[in-house]
């Protein structure tokens, strides 16, 4: 189900918990998945003896991924015509991750309706994690 | 400026999407996808991170018959002279921990699917520094990554910022 431009106006939210108690093991299915293997990511004794972190942590793209499916859940499949994340804080195991899309802008380009939204995914703290912007298609 | 080969499947899309912890049917369902817009599986939206398996010289997967910086016998497999977090090498090297992800952008052309064959051509983009509060002085470099298909037509568009810093990033 696409966005429509009639029903949808600036302001607009929408959020979505995209990671509950984040698992080491989801973290190595992401490595296994992406080809990202990453010890810091996989590898507790050498994140902790080695890189001088107090474990593992989460690739920065599985949560940037996480946050994806709330974007794709709610614009609809194959919508996304842009899609941006900046990592500003280390996702742990354990974390909780509540993804949330805010409708900034609605555009006309090229003969397309565009809405434009702010993407930000928050930690069980409130902490931001991702820092993003995303455009996608919508009806008319 | 490297280029490969990065042939799509459907159970690779699977494996993806379960890992992002996706369990929209349009990744794995081929008789639901049908009856959607897109009619058929797509790829969910960072799913050209998987690209990684493909590139021939990706620094962050073991090399058969070569050590690997991740832990065995000791904590890291690598000899003692390539860990220190002062040297500044490019080498595969536990200094390769010293590499964050920092920001990554994805313009999508058109959906991605099981049979495309996608051609990857990378480009180095900006490069620049900056003075940070919690991992001492930051260098961030641009990556440009272009996915087409075999017509030659872009696909997917992805820029990835990654930041090298000066000791591990506290957490303060």
């Amino acid at each position: 189900m696409a966005l429509n431009v009639n029903t949808l106006k600036v302001g607009d939210t929408h959020e979505e918990l995209v990671a509950e108690n984040l698992s080491r093991t989801q973290i190595v299915q992401y490595a296994g998945a992406s080809g990202d293997y990453m010890p810091l990511h996989t590898d507790e004794v050498y994140a902790r003896e080695i890189a001088g972190y107090p474990g593992v942590f989460a690739h920065g793209m599985l949560s940037m991924g996480a946050t994806g499916a709330m974007l794709t859940h709610w614009v609809g499949d194959g919508r996304l015509t842009k899609y941006s994340a900046r990592f500003t804080r280390q996702v742990w195991p354990g974390d909780d991750l509540l993804a949330k899309a805010t409708i900034t802008n609605i555009i006309n380009e090229n003969g397309e309706v565009l809405a434009e939204m702010d993407v930000l995914t928050t930690n069980q703290d409130g902490q931001t994690v991702i820092s993003g912007k995303a455009t996608a298609r919508i009806d008319t | 400026m490297a280029a490969f080969k990065f042939p799509v499947d459907a159970s690779q899309i699977m494996l993806f999407a379960r890992a992002v912890g996706d369990d929209n049917p349009i990744y794995h369902d081929s008789e639901y996808a049908s009856g959607t817009e897109t009619k058929g599986i797509i790829a969910p939206p960072t799913f050209v991170q998987a690209s990684a398996q493909y590139d021939p010289n990706f620094p962050l997967r073991p090399t058969i018959g070569e050590p690997w910086f991740g832990s065995g016998k000791e904590a890291t497999g690598t000899p003692k002279s390539d860990i220190q977090p002062k040297e500044k090498s490019e080498k595969k090297s536990s200094d390769s921990a010293r590499i964050l992800h920092a920001e990554q952008q994805y313009i999508y052309h058109k959906p991605i699917r099981p049979g495309d064959d996608l051609s990857v051509t990378t480009k180095r983009g900006k490069s620049w520094e900056k003075e940070g509060r919690r991992g001492g002085t930051m260098r961030f470099s641009e990556t440009i990554t272009e996915f087409r298909d075999t017509k030659g037509e872009l696909v997917v568009t992805a820029t990835s910022v990654g930041v090298t810093t000066g000791k591990a990033v506290s957490q303060d």
